[in-house]
C-alpha cells in the first residue's frame, strides 16, 4: 500500500463561478501528489461537456460582488448595485455578468475553467458522470470531453470511502 | 541564499493561484534529482502554497525572499 493522499470532490453545480472550485482544488491536490476522483451530478455535469458553456447569474445572489474589469483602479472600485428586477428581466444580464467575471479573472491572472479541466484531464484525475443524472436531463456520453467514465453513488462512495479528503462543491 | 545556483527559472509574475503551483510542480518534473528552482511570483498567497506544497511533495523549499512586490523561491527537487 503507498501512502497516497485521495481526495473525492462532488461537483454538483454548472455555473461559471462554481465551476471553478473543484477544478482548482483538483489540479492542484493532483500537483501536491495526491490521487483525485470527481464525480459530476446534477448541474456539475454540464462541466464535462466538450464545449464548457459555464455562465454566472448574478439574480439572486446577492453576495456576487458587480464590478468593471477595466478603467482607473477608483472605477474598477466601484461596487454596482444591480437590483433583482432588473438582473431577472434585462435579457442578456448573465451574458454581460459572465463576459465581466472572465475578464477580471482574466486581468488577475486566473487560469480560465478550461485550462484547468485541460490540466485536471492530463494529470489523470479521475472523471466520473453520474448515470441517472445523465438520463434525468438527456445527456449522452458522447457531449462530454474524453476519458469520463459513468457511474453512480456506489461509484463515489467506494472511492471516497478510502479518501483522505471528502468535498461536496 | 542568493549564492545557490538555479538549473531553471520560472517566471510566474501576474499569476493567480493555483497557476504558480501548477507551473512550478511542471517545470520541476523536468529537472533532476539535487537540482534547484527558481520560481518567481507575484501571488502574496503563494508563501504559504509554496511552503505547503513542499511540504506535500517532499521537495526543499531553500529559501524565499520578499523584493518589492515579488517573491523568489529556490526549491531542490527531491
Amino acid at each position: 500500500m503507498s501512502d497516497t493522499k485521495k481526495m473525492a470532490l462532488i461537483a454538483s453545480r454548472g455555473t461559471l463561478d462554481w465551476a471553478y472550485p473543484p477544478f482548482i482544488l483538483a489540479s492542484t491536490a493532483v500537483a501536491m501528489d495526491m490521487e483525485v476522483q470527481i464525480f459530476f451530478t446534477f448541474y456539475g455535469l454540464t462541466l464535462l461537456k466538450k464545449k464548457l458553456d459555464a455562465k454566472v447569474a448574478p439574480h439572486s445572489n446577492p453576495s456576487m460582488p458587480m464590478k468593471m474589469p477595466f478603467g482607473p483602479k477608483s472605477f474598477k472600485n466601484i461596487e454596482w448595485p444591480i437590483p433583482n428586477l432588473i438582473s431577472s428581466n434585462l435579457p442578456g444580464f448573465n451574458d454581460v455578468a459572465t463576459t465581466l467575471m472572465k475578464k477580471t479573472f482574466k486581468s488577475k491572472g486566473v487560469a480560465t475553467v478550461e485550462q484547468l479541466r485541460d490540466i485536471c484531464v492530463e494529470s489523470g484525475v479521475k472523471l466520473v458522470g453520474c448515470q441517472m443524472t445523465m438520463d434525468v436531463f438527456g445527456f449522452t456520453k458522447d457531449e462530454f470531453i474524453d476519458g469520463v467514465e459513468l457511474g453512480g453513488a456506489a461509484t463515489f462512495l467506494e472511492f471516497a470511502a478510502e479518501a483522505d479528503i471528502q468535498l461536496f462543491v | 541564499m542568493s549564492d545557490v545556483q538555479a538549473n531553471m527559472e520560472l517566471d510566474c509574475r501576474g499569476l493567480n493561484c493555483p497557476l504558480p503551483i501548477l507551473k512550478t510542480k511542471k517545470a520541476i518534473e523536468t529537472l533532476n534529482t539535487g537540482d534547484v528552482l527558481k520560481m518567481v511570483a507575484t501571488d502574496p498567497g503563494s508563501i504559504n502554497d509554496m511552503t505547503a506544497w513542499t511540504k506535500r511533495t517532499g521537495n526543499e523549499l531553500l529559501s524565499h525572499e520578499e523584493s518589492g512586490d515579488e517573491y523568489v523561491f529556490f526549491i531542490r527537487k527531491k
